[in-house]
């Protein structure tokens, strides 16, 4: 078989592989490592939570990090206001020494659905900081416009709510949002259930996709994060190879030219 | 009268002259952190001059995992 040549850069880093992985939830350290490599991930979200000195987790943590030796995308999980995601861009900044921020920010702990009109804000702010800013965004065409007036480079809209594992909910705005946008880089971020989400994401045109729980949370996350790593790259293979238009009417794939004896009068 | 600032929102008394290295040190913190005064960034390389007022909020993070 012959792989079509598929190069990959976002910031001008080249990047082997179209899945991003997130660090979270697995059952233990030692499992989070072996997902994450199977994987073959290369880019890994990670993120900051206050200090209990009497514990060293993120000590321990940080030399698991080092080991991996992966591209990390620190998150603003949890911020709700302008402020606070702003503050926290920059503490990550210092800490993880990358300028890449998965900018999130929460509008509704329900669905925990970003907050668009601060999105917005606080994106502008820290591009102008010199921030690469990827935005966790709804699949609102506007507010992805707007975004990418704001200086944005990368969108990061949702398959579906955060954890739900339900996969593509809105399959019409995504394409839409491929189709409209067809010179940005589009990564599916959240609402990852199952590998035939990500691939069905892939095969819509999307550059990449990023997921935690589905793998984290699998009865067995490193034969799913390998099942993910499949999955990704067959759904992108698909997209490159032109699929077939869908049709109402039905066309036999077996030629009808002399088909025996039956059916020859109808 | 006492001098208090929060750590992670707990009290801690300040001692007169203090300043956010000392007060941080006295905490106990451990690499690697990351420090935030009343919600906004503190570089490192600021935390000898950082002064301090009672009432202060001081933010220790660390990392970890994240989605």
């Amino acid at each position: 078989m012959k792989h079509i040549s598929d190069q990959w850069q976002l910031f001008g880093q080249s990047l082997p592989s179209r899945l991003l992985i997130g660090s979270a939830l697995y059952p233990s350290p030692s499992i989070m490592c072996d997902a994450i490599r199977t994987s073959g991930a290369s880019v890994v979200t990670v993120s900051l939570r206050r200090q209990a000195p009497q514990h060293q987790g993120g000590n321990d943590f940080w030399a698991l990090l080092k080991e991996l030796d992966c591209q990390l995308l620190p998150n603003t999980a949890g911020c709700h206001s302008v402020q606070e995601a702003t503050t926290m861009a920059q503490m990550c900044r210092e800490i993880f020494h990358t300028d890449w921020i998965k900018l999130e920010l929460i509008g509704d702990d329900y669905n925990l659905q970003p907050d668009p009109i601060a999105l917005l804000q606080a994106s502008e702010i820290l591009v102008k900081d010199g921030f690469k800013v990827f935005p966790y965004c709804t699949d609102d065409l506007v507010i992805c416009r707007r975004l990418i007036d704001v200086g944005c480079e990368v969108l990061m809209p949702w398959a579906a709510p955060i954890g739900t594992g339900k996969g593509i909910i809105n399959p019409y705005a995504l394409t839409t949002l491929r189709e409209r946008l067809p010179s940005i880089p589009l990564i599916v971020d959240a609402g990852i259930g199952l590998p035939s989400h990500a691939c069905q994401a892939m095969e819509l045109g999307y550059d990449g996709v990023l997921l935690n729980s589905a793998v984290a949370q699998a009865g067995d996350p490193v034969n799913m994060a390998a099942a993910f790593s499949s999955a990704v790259s067959a759904g992108r293979q698909a997209y490159l190879a032109n699929p077939m238009v869908e049709k109402n009417i039905a066309a036999p794939s077996t030629p009808t030219l002399g088909t025996p004896f039956w059916h020859q009068d109808s | 009268m006492t001098t208090q600032v929060l750590i992670n929102d707990q009290p801690v008394t300040l001692q007169k002259g203090q300043t956010l290295a000392d007060i941080l040190d006295e905490y106990g913190t451990q690499e690697p952190f990351v420090v935030a005064l009343n919600q906004t960034f503190v570089p490192r390389s600021c935390y000898a001059q950082q002064t301090l007022q009672n009432g202060d909020c001081i933010e220790v993070l660390q990392p970890i995992q994240g989605g």
